[in-house]
């Protein structure tokens, strides 16, 4: 495999190699979701199970153009991307499993986890509100005389109808602000369709109506992806304002692991927004001689090995004990409110 | 020299943005126009870049003061009217109250509330949402009723690690004078007795310490002395000090202009009944605006919110005159 490798142009072997990193991450983020889903029907997850299968290529490509002083607010199914910002199995299984070592400290779970300190946003559910919050760390950043830092959040095409996106992304673009809105246009929204989400002909043309620029591809391309969102955050950095990119794509699990989501049009998983990236960026990495068949399977192995490691670990480790909470929501002790 | 409670916000925003190069201002027509009410007035051209104009957006302005106090600033944000918070609730009550207690990354936003009745003003620009705040944790708020606490309680605010929520009352923007700026504050989180008396007392807070003040002067010529308690802070709520002055007194009327529903009245009724039943010589009271919207015409309005002297009748039936 060296030997292809080297004969190909520099380029080429850079893109094999962004491409072959992404894949990896892609991969792990996969495995790790097959590993909560499983521990979720075996009883073992502390609430809900909510899935980015299918949604990995898009995910990972913001995630892995993003660097460290960036700002990312990932949402439900963004697993990838978040490893590709510096996520770790470890954070993501104790958020899971409700260890008091996670990030949340049982405080919160699942996919509400985050290290604001590290740019890495915590989500609320509430669909739409992370979009002003990046928007308001750019703004400090650039009181502060920052410059060449991107802020990334990601929404489906349901949020895309929320209050909180319009003003988010409208501010955003009065403030001409280095945002990336990344749509993962799934088609649905739990299950309601896109037809009945909204009027517009295209995502693509709310762009327009702010004033922001608009990218589009097959987000079940990884190759795709990774130009098209490499480009947007690339053009953000450069201090051409909010950018905005929709990936069409379907979400190939339930809204989450308690959805069978029967409401999906069969016809869908046949075209290509219902290909599988994972095994789309696998076919392309083969093909390309970036690696081999046996070498990927070896890849899986190694990820496979390391979830189920991390799991058996972490269901060693202490549950929040809740004698030794504070019971206090606010920094200032002095300013709690006592109730007898 | 003479200085206004809206005076007072003036300057202690202008203080905080001379000291601290984290506050930074943002709300609707704040900037070169000064504000709806003139609260931030020449301060766009002080301080060049830091008071700056937003959409009317509710919630992009909370969301992103938020956003950036995560990033180490300070940011002090109007709601145009109190009322138009409804519009940003969402990012206050989910996402600053529980940014801290979530991931232990403070939230250090002031969100300024004009609050409350003015004649003529109507369902929709009037409103006391102080219980709504309140009601959630991880919120601070707080209700000045006076010149020297509009000024200080803003700057304390200001420097506070969490989100506070000031209420800042419209009708005693120009009503109210005082002759300086105090150079010490009294803490926030503290009560303060605003009249001393020993036969009843009224706690109350806002613009509501003065209509109780006058209620006060006038169950005098009877012979009674209340005891007007302003609470300045609704969360924390000082119940100590509340406890101590039923306990000089005995007797016990909340007044708020908010509405009647649970709310701060309610809350400290329930908590003196519950931590101090054995101080009460009677059933604590309360008086609150009537249970419907704030009404426009200022005949219906003087009525719907309680005054100097629909609390003087309250008190003197508390006291059995
Ligand atoms: C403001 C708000 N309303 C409702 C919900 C409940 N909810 C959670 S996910 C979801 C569907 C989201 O669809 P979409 O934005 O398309 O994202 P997808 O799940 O398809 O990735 C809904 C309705 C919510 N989280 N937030
Ligand atoms: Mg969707």
């Amino acid at each position: 495999m060296s030997e292809v490798v080297k004969a190909r142009p520099k380029a080429a072997r850079d893109e094999g190699q962004e491409f072959v990193k992404a894949y990896r991450i892609m991969l792990s983020a996969r495995v790790l979701e097959e590993k909560l889903a499983a521990l979720y029907r075996g009883g073992k997850i502390k609430g809900g199970v909510f899935l980015g299968r299918g949604q990995e290529a898009l995910s990972v490509s913001v995630g892995i153009h993003l660097r460290k002083g960036d700002i990312f607010a990932p949402l439900i199914r963004d697993q990838a991307g978040r490893m590709a910002f510096g996520d770790t199995i470890l954070d993501t299984l104790r958020t899971y499993l409700g260890s008091a070592l996670g990030s949340m400290r049982g405080r919160d779970g699942n996919i509400h986890r985050g290290r604001p300190r590290e740019g890495y946003y915590a989500m609320i559910s509430h669909l739409g509100a992370m979009i002003p919050l990046v928007a308001g760390g750019l703004l400090a950043r650039r009181l502060r005389g920052e410059s060449g830092v991107v802020g990334a959040t990601c929404i489906g095409d349901g949020g895309t109808s929320t209050g909180a996106f319009h003003e988010g992304l409208n501010a955003a673009a009065v403030e001409k602000l280095p945002l990336v809105v990344v749509i993962a246009n799934n088609q649905y929204a739990y299950s309601t369709p896109n037809d009945r989400q909204f009027a517009c002909a295209d995502l693509l043309d709310k762009a327009i109506g702010y004033g922001v620029a608009g990218h589009k591809m097959d987000g079940t391309d990884l190759g795709a992806c990774l130009k098209a969102v490499g480009e947007a955050i690339s053009a953000a950095r450069s201090g051409a304002g909010p950018q905005m990119i929709v990936a069409d794509l379907l979400r190939l699990v339930g809204h989450g692991e308690h959805d069978d989501a029967k409401y999906v049009d069969a016809a869908l998983r046949k075209k290509t927004v219902g290909r599988d990236c994972l095994a789309v960026a696998a076919a392309a990495i083969v093909e390309n001689s970036w690696a081999t068949a046996e070498e990927l399977a070896a890849w899986r192995d190694e990820v496979e090995t390391e979830v189920d490691d991390t799991a058996n670990r972490v269901m060693r480790e202490p549950e929040p004990d809740p004698n030794e909470e504070d019971w206090c929501a606010i920094s200032t002790p002095e300013l709690e409110d006592h109730f007898a | 020299m003479s200085i206004t409670y809206l005076d007072a916000i003036r300057e202690a925003q202008a203080k905080a943005l001379a000291d601290d190069p984290r506050v930074f201002l943002y709300g609707q027509d704040i900037g070169n126009f000064g504000g709806a009410f003139k609260a931030t007035k020449d301060l766009a051209k002080k301080f060049p870049g830091r008071v700056l104009d937003s959409p009317l957006s509710e919630d992009a302005i909370v969301g992103m003061a938020i956003g950036a106090a995560i990033e180490g600033a300070r940011p002090i944000i109007e709601m145009q009217f109190a009322d138009f918070s409804t519009c940003g609730l969402n990012q206050i009550v989910n996402q600053a109250a529980t940014l801290f207690y979530r991931t232990g990354v403070p939230c250090p936003i002031v969100v300024r509330l004009p609050s409350g009745g003015t004649p003529g003003s109507g369902p929709f620009h009037s409103q006391s949402m102080e219980a709504l705040y309140a009601h959630y944790p991880g919120l601070v708020v707080l209700t000045p009723a006076t010149v020297e606490d509009a000024y200080s309680m803003l700057l304390g605010a200001v420097e506070i690690d969490d989100p506070v929520i000031f209420c800042e009352h419209k009708f005693l923007y120009n009503h109210l004078k005082a002759e300086s700026l105090p150079a010490e504050a009294e803490p926030i989180g503290k009560a303060r007795i605003a009249r001393p008396g020993r036969d009843a007392t009224i706690v109350t807070y806002s613009a509501m310490v003065h209509e109780c003040i006058a209620a006060a002067e006038e169950v005098a010529t009877d012979g009674f002395e209340i005891e007007v308690v302003d609470l300045r802070s609704v969360k924390p709520l000082d119940t100590d000090t509340i406890l101590a002055s039923v306990a000089r007194t005995g007797r016990l009327l909340c007044v708020g202009e908010a509405f009647p529903w649970g709310g701060v009245c309610a809350e400290v009724i329930a908590r003196v009944t519950a931590e101090g039943f054995g101080l009460l010589d009677a059933a604590p009271q309360r008086l609150n605006a009537k249970d419907t919207p704030v009404p426009y015409h200022p005949a219906l309005w003087g009525t719907h919110r309680p005054t100097a002297s629909s609390v003087a009748s309250a008190a003197r039936q508390l006291l059995e005159i």
